[in-house]
């Protein structure tokens, strides 16, 4: 098991919670997991078959992109962050 | 019993002496250290010179030249208090030190180049005086401080705290953009704003604050939206750094374009609720705004302060962090924030850093840019297109 920090503007498709639990071996296994226990995060992450460009993902604190995006591999323990842009001011 | 006379010609035969022909014809530049009282430097020294009164030589001397081999020709008025500073010079282990013969007065009467030093008045010296306490900012970084120029993208809870301490810090010209007026909701956060100052501009109950706070400060007030007609106009004026507290999403991006084209840093700070951000954006050097979010949510992804809250202390912290990377900008000192996120966590009162790297395909700084001109947002997103910071 993956924990994975939701944002303070996801958290209403996470019941509030701030950080979640998720299975997968890669990014991808992973969102795919958490999409299917918050289906309500379905819309607010994926575009085209891919992470949202409004939405950064990080684990271990580098950006999946530089990485190997989607296919990322994530080991048990490995923290992963959602990161959507916020503008407050 | 030695008189002083006997003092000095016993210390003068010790240590070695040059003369200011001799000086001034080193072909590799020597240290000048110039050991006079602070009154005397004040009316002009040797072009380049340390400054370490006699009085304090021994306990500073390490910390202003830590190679003990390095040349150094100490001086004063006429050669004799410096005689005394280089033989404690030689006895703190400086291995190559020497007098200057008949010291500044010698040096000025034979026509070498001398400099007369740009100094803090008696008030600045106190205002700023735990400042010139620190080796990083002292007397050069407080007056490149006062010759600095900040713009803050709004007057509102970020751009508050920033303002403020930029301007108790004693940054010397303050740009304030912001076009709303103070509401009653925004005093829970926004400091520099009074309850007498309500329905007032914001730019002018801050520019009011701030000349209260440090008369040595410039403001100049943009009571306006920072849009894609006004934007160069507002940076032509001349800035080294932008703090950007912005409220939207519009204004951040085209903040971020306008950075690149102008080569001017951005200090970013956003909050939400319980969570901030900070990060610099150094044109060039490190990514920018687009490199982390090549695009801006969706609306319903994009809820501003005004329609999820925030706690009232947050800006202050992350305003804060931002006026302290925009000072260390300033004075190039440190580490600023560029290529990392600091992310504040207030309920958990815990700081994560994550990675930011630049994007070789960003449409603005990438490689092949194929935004050139600025985009103008405002007929997608949730949030007002207006600098009025929530």
């Amino acid at each position: 098991m993956t924990t994975i920090r939701i944002p303070p503007t996801l958290r209403a498709e996470t019941g509030g919670e701030r950080q979640v639990e998720a299975e997968g071996e890669t990014v991808r296994d992973l969102l795919e997991d958490l999409s299917v226990r918050f289906p309500a995060l379905r819309g607010q992450l994926w575009e085209d078959g891919d992470v949202a460009p409004f939405v950064n993902v990080y684990v271990e604190g580098e950006d999946v992109r530089t990485l190997e995006g989607m296919e990322t591999s994530v080991d048990d323990g490995q923290t992963v962050i959602l990161l959507p842009a916020m503008a407050g001011g | 019993m030695a008189s002083y006379r006997d003092l000095l010609r016993e210390v003068k035969a010790e240590i070695d002496e040059v003369t200011s022909r001799e000086a001034a014809g080193l072909a590799d530049e020597p240290l000048f250290l110039d050991v006079r009282e602070r009154d005397e430097w004040d009316e002009g020294h040797i072009p380049g010179a340390l400054h370490i009164p006699r009085g304090s030589l021994e306990s500073r001397v390490e910390a202003v030249v830590p190679d003990r081999d390095r040349s150094v020709i100490v001086y004063c008025a006429a050669g004799n208090r410096s005689a005394f500073a280089a033989r404690a010079l030689e006895e703190l282990g400086y291995s190559d030190v020497s007098s200057l013969v008949g010291g500044f007065t010698e040096w000025k009467r034979n026509g070498f180049p001398t400099q007369v030093p740009r100094t803090l008045g008696a008030e600045q010296r106190a205002r700023y005086s735990r400042h010139l306490l620190i080796p990083e900012v002292g007397e050069a970084g407080q007056l490149r401080l006062l010759d600095s120029r900040v713009l803050l993208v709004g007057a509102g809870g970020l751009g508050s705290p920033a303002s403020l301490y930029l301007a108790a810090a004693g940054v010397g010209k303050l740009g304030i953009v912001d076009a709303d007026v103070v509401d009653a909701s925004n005093l829970q956060r926004q400091i520099i704003h009074s309850t007498q100052a309500l329905g007032e501009a914001k730019v002018d109950s801050a520019k009011a604050r701030i000349e209260a706070l440090n008369p040595d400060v410039e403001v100049l007030a943009y009571r306006e939206r920072l849009t894609s007609e006004s934007i160069d106009r507002i940076l032509a004026d001349g800035w080294d750094v932008i703090v950007d507290g912005a409220d939207n999403f519009p204004t951040r991006y085209l903040v971020n374009d306008a950075s690149i084209w102008h080569g001017i840093p951005v200090v970013h700070g956003s909050i939400f609720r319980f969570e901030g951000q900070v990060t610099v954006f150094k044109p060039h050097e490190g990514p920018c705004y687009r490199c982390l979010f090549p695009t801006p949510p969706p609306p319903e992804l994009a809820p501003s302060c005004a329609e999820g809250g925030v706690l009232g202390v947050l800006p202050g912290i992350i305003g804060s962090l931002q006026a302290n990377e925009a000072i260390k900008l300033a004075l190039d000192v440190g580490d600023p924030l560029v290529g990392r996120l600091l992310l504040f966590d207030a309920l958990e009162t815990s700081f994560t850093e994550v990675q930011l790297r630049k994007d070789p395909d960003c449409p603005v700084c990438g490689e092949s840019p194929t935004i050139t001109e600025y985009v103008d947002y405002v007929e997608f997103c949730s949030a007002p297109s207006r600098v009025v910071a929530s």
